[in-house]
């Protein structure tokens, strides 16, 4: 075991734990913030997925030693306008059915449209395709992500 | 239905340690009492789903299971026995009350589904598409009733007749002087008076809610993390668990080394888990060791540590193509009739023509996004469960069972469900959690890992279909003869048939909808140590899949249009019909397509809702099929929320899809071979079609939404490529065929 220190949604965190302890379980069992989702343990579903220093990673396979020191957004931190634009998108267009996924998800978008505002089809197919839904969500999630990138031309549906 | 006190704290705590009168079922419904605080609207909800060995509840006992509770607040409340896995039954549901008692549907809640099944007089669970079609009338009832006593309370208060009166988003209005009162303010006195035996329900062209997209309840707790799921509960004290199962099924631990397991940080308890008999038949749980420990990763992690010598159980002979082999062996032979009509065998000989073809479909694992996992906390006096479960009282028997205590000392917390998928009505997990609090006096929390969901779950059936058809002189289809050989749930499940049948082994090739003279649809259900379980669609997932496709290899040798073909032969069949032409009509059917691009269609009806589907796909050089549009004509009767039907639709395509593309399981030395999202690929964002949904208007039977949208889609995409390579995609999934070579015509 040994003492890390690791920042989550602007509060800092010692934890005490084996180094290769996955960043996910850090967060889920230690700092008790479940939104962020275990799904696969193999970076193969982004059920887990977090912002690592801003960038997307999925904190499955992300041990807590490779992230100490840095800055972590869970989906309970995620904030600003992108953060609420895409909520309110994910809302507007009905996209959770079990909502497993969706921390992930929107993870996921939320660090595609800081780095591409306008993004095309094809630049959410890039971004959102290490992401599995089973409920198959995924034509709702690329309208939430439009509407959010685009809102003064989302249709009325 | 009655009236009556509003429960306590949930209405099955108050009726564990009250049982509730039992009145007969004729009292029952004319039977109103009681005053209380808030208006109460008891009512019982029969058995929704009657696969087999349902017991029908004595009318002697009925005891409600339902209740609408109307606060002073002015707040709604449904409590009923239902969980949400993303069908939007939270929704539905109070849409259902509110239609007829006059609110707004954001003002009624579902409450938390009951914590003790075994007060519950049908049993609690959640499935078979059936939520809202096996409560449609009455939920409405109940809101009717409530309408009709808050407005006698009105009139009563203004010395003016009921009938003066009417009820407007949560009030009563006297309709001369528009004078009005509030339910909240009603509700008091509206409980004194007697409940109206009848209530008229509203007709459809007077609904205000039903049919119209309303907003689902559980979203805003889904975009932002909150919502809980069952990995999600968190209890004070509580130690996580992980457990190596034997690998092979039915296997058992012979002997096992723990000593490095033991020797590392927070682990608790290293346990072999084994399973009495009776443990076994009910829980259906394989032998495995436990870690457990104070966290998730030492759990997991000391668990790799574990070095165990495994005796190899029943399935260790089983390999994928032994059974086939096997499973052809039988098709040659005899099965048990499922349906005959007319004399196939006599057709088929004097056939002008006959068509002969083998279909099989693999083994699918669910795979929900959630894995297994449960929360069990037992104590000497009771004991406490939070799982994500389609199966309250099948786990509250469990954990019972596993715990030795009664069942209505276990309360069965009910948390979201990261899908369901019909992994979620089995229990397997429920005795592991329950098991391992007992032996550690700890709460625990079981998880799973992903492998260990997809290599221990209860499998769709394989299947090997024998197909015969025969067209007459005038090239018209006379004969169909079918046989299915298939790994049988109610054998893994039951170890029984009732009268040599599976019906889920039968289910969409019985029913076959054609009009065809002669057809004989025979069944052999093979009981196999590989546990089978419901998957979304269940028989129909595989039996839409090979008629389909076989109809349209018959429909291809006849030199026919498969959609022409299915017309003529529907012809008896309206609501098959109207699905069929209007996708037909959507897609263009028939019309110019892009070069590269072919489409198919399939129709099929499953849980009482008729669904036809058009796929647009193309090939690559490589063999791999793309899909790109598919357009989707569904039939469900009365509607609730559209919008959950498109999303349900669109969701089942991507479920369906998914296992015909890339679903297999394959065993080897009685293992499953496949492990994680890597070898069992799913649909993903890059590949998913454009999904265009239609909802006919239909006043007809209500059917379910959950599962009907699966089992069209893999027969439309394989007849896309059977007319864009003249070749039929005989055996799933379609990236294996591919392999064997689909190629452009």
């Amino acid at each position: 075991m040994s003492a890390f220190t690791v920042t989550v949604n602007g509060r800092a965190h010692a934890v005490d734990v084996a180094p290769d302890t996955p960043l996910l379980w850090v967060i889920r069992d230690h700092l008790d913030l479940t939104g962020t989702k275990f799904g696969c343990g193999m970076a193969l579903c982004g059920a887990c997925t977090v912002h690592l220093d801003g960038a997307p990673v999925r904190s499955c396979s992300v041990p807590i030693a490779a992230a100490a020191g840095k800055r972590v957004t869970t989906i309970e931190g995620l904030a600003g306008d992108v953060g609420h634009r895409l909520q309110e998108a994910w809302i507007a267009e009905e996209v959770p059915q079990c909502g497993y996924c969706q921390s992930g998800q929107i993870m996921s978008a939320a660090a595609l449209l800081a780095r591409t505002p306008r993004p095309t089809d094809a630049d959410i197919d890039a971004a959102l395709s290490g992401n599995i839904c089973r409920c198959g969500t995924y034509q709702r999630i690329r309208r939430a992500i439009h509407r959010a990138a685009r809102p003064e031309v989302s249709d009325a549906r | 239905m009655r009236a009556e006190p509003a429960p306590s704290v949930s209405p099955d705590t108050a009726s564990a340690a009250d049982p509730r009168p039992a009145v007969s079922r004729r009292d029952f419904l004319k039977a109103g009492t009681t005053v209380g605080a808030g208006l109460t609207i008891a009512f019982y909800l029969p058995p929704a789903m009657v696969r087999r060995l349902a017991r029908s509840p004595d009318p002697a006992t009925l005891a409600p299971n339902g209740w609408v509770h109307i606060g002073a607040d002015g707040v709604v409340t449904v409590t009923v026995d239902k969980s949400e896995m993303g069908q939007g039954v939270t929704t539905a549901y109070p849409m259902l009350v509110a239609e007829e008692l006059e609110v707004d549907p954001a003002t009624v809640r579902l409450a938390d589904t009951p914590e003790n099944p075994a007060a519950w007089v049908r049993r609690m669970g959640t499935g078979g598409s059936s939520s809202v079609r096996s409560s449609y009338d009455l939920l409405r009832k109940a809101g009717a009733t409530g309408r009709l006593m808050l407005i006698a309370a009105a009139a009563g208060e203004w010395g003016v007749a009921p009938d003066a009166c009417h009820a407007d988003a949560g009030y009563v209005v006297h309709s001369a002087s528009g004078r009005r009162l509030a339910y909240g303010a009603l509700v008091a006195k509206a409980a004194t008076l007697p409940v109206p035996s009848d209530p008229p329900l509203k007709r459809p062209e007077e609904f205000r809610v039903l049919g119209r997209r309303v907003p689902r309840r559980d979203t805003p707790l889904k975009v932002n993390g909150s919502a809980r799921f069952g990995i999600d509960t968190r209890v004070p004290g509580m130690l996580y668990a992980s457990i190596e199962r034997a690998p092979a099924f039915g296997g058992t631990v012979r002997r096992v080394d723990d000593a490095r397991a033991r020797a590392m940080p927070g682990v608790r308890r290293v346990s072999v888990v084994d399973w009495s008999a009776d443990e076994s038949r009910a829980a259906r749980a394989g032998a495995g060791v436990a870690v457990v420990a104070d966290h998730y990763w030492q759990a997991l992690t000391a668990r790799r540590a574990l070095t165990v010598d495994w005796a190899p159980g029943a399935g260790a002979p089983l390999e994928t193509e032994t059974l086939r082999e096997r499973f052809a062996g039988l098709a040659q032979q005899p099965g048990v009739r499922a349906r005959a009509v007319g004399d196939a065998a006599g057709a088929l000989a004097s056939a002008a023509r006959t068509i002969e073809a083998v279909y099989e479909v693999p083994y699918l694992a669910h795979a929900p996004m959630e894995p297994m996992n449960c929360t069990a906390h037992v104590r000497p006096d009771g004991c406490d469960v939070w799982v994500s479960t389609q199966g309250q009282t099948a786990a509250q028997q469990v954990a019972a069972q596993v715990a030795g205590l009664r069942p209505e000392q276990v309360r069965v917390h009910t948390t979201y469900l990261g899908g369901g998928f019909g992994r979620r009505s089995e229990t397997d997990f429920v005795a592991e959690a329950v098991r391992l609090s007992r032996e550690t006096g700890a709460p625990v929390q079981v998880i799973w890992t992903r492998e260990d969901d997809i290599r221990h779950d209860f499998y769709r059936p394989t299947t090997y279909n024998r197909f015969r058809a025969g067209l007459d002189a005038n090239g018209v289809l006379s004969a169909w003869s079918h046989h299915i050989v298939g790994a049988s749930i109610s054998l893994s499940k039951h170890r029984e048939l009732e009268n040599g049948i599976d019906g889920s082994l039968v289910e969409g090739a019985a029913n076959l909808p054609y009009a065809i003279p002669n057809i004989l649809v025979e069944q052999t259900a093979v009981d196999l140590a590989i546990p089978c379980g419901y998957w979304r669609s269940v028989g129909s997932s595989h039996n839409a899949y090979v008629t389909e496709c076989f109809f349209d290899e018959v429909a291809h040798a006849a030199a026919k249009d498969p959609y022409e073909l299915r017309r003529g032969l529907l012809r008896d069949q309206p609501r098959h019909l109207g699905v069929l032409d209007e996708a037909a009509e959507r897609a263009g059917w028939g019309k110019p397509l892009a070069a590269g691009r072919s489409r198919g269609i399939a129709v099929a009806e499953a849980f009482g809702s008729y669904v036809a589907e058009v796929a647009e796909i193309s090939l690559t050089d490589d063999g791999k099929c793309r899909v790109h549009r598919v357009v989707c004509v569904v039939d469900c009767g009365p509607t609730v929320n559209p919008d959950t039907i498109e999303a349900q639709m669109q969701g089942g395509i991507v479920y369906g899809l998914s296992a015909a593309l890339y679903g297999d399981i394959t065993i080897d030395g009685g293992r499953v071979r496949q492990g994680n999202f890597n070898d069992y690929p799913v649909l993903r964002m890059n590949e998913m079609p454009h999904v265009e949904v239609f909802i006919r208007p239909s006043r007809e039977k209500q059917g379910g939404i959950g599962e009907p949208g699966v089992p069209p889609i893999a027969p439309a995409v394989c007849n896309a490529i059977l007319s864009a390579t003249g070749s039929p995609v005989r055996r799933l999934p379609i990236v294996r065929s591919g392999k064997s070579g689909i190629a452009m015509k």
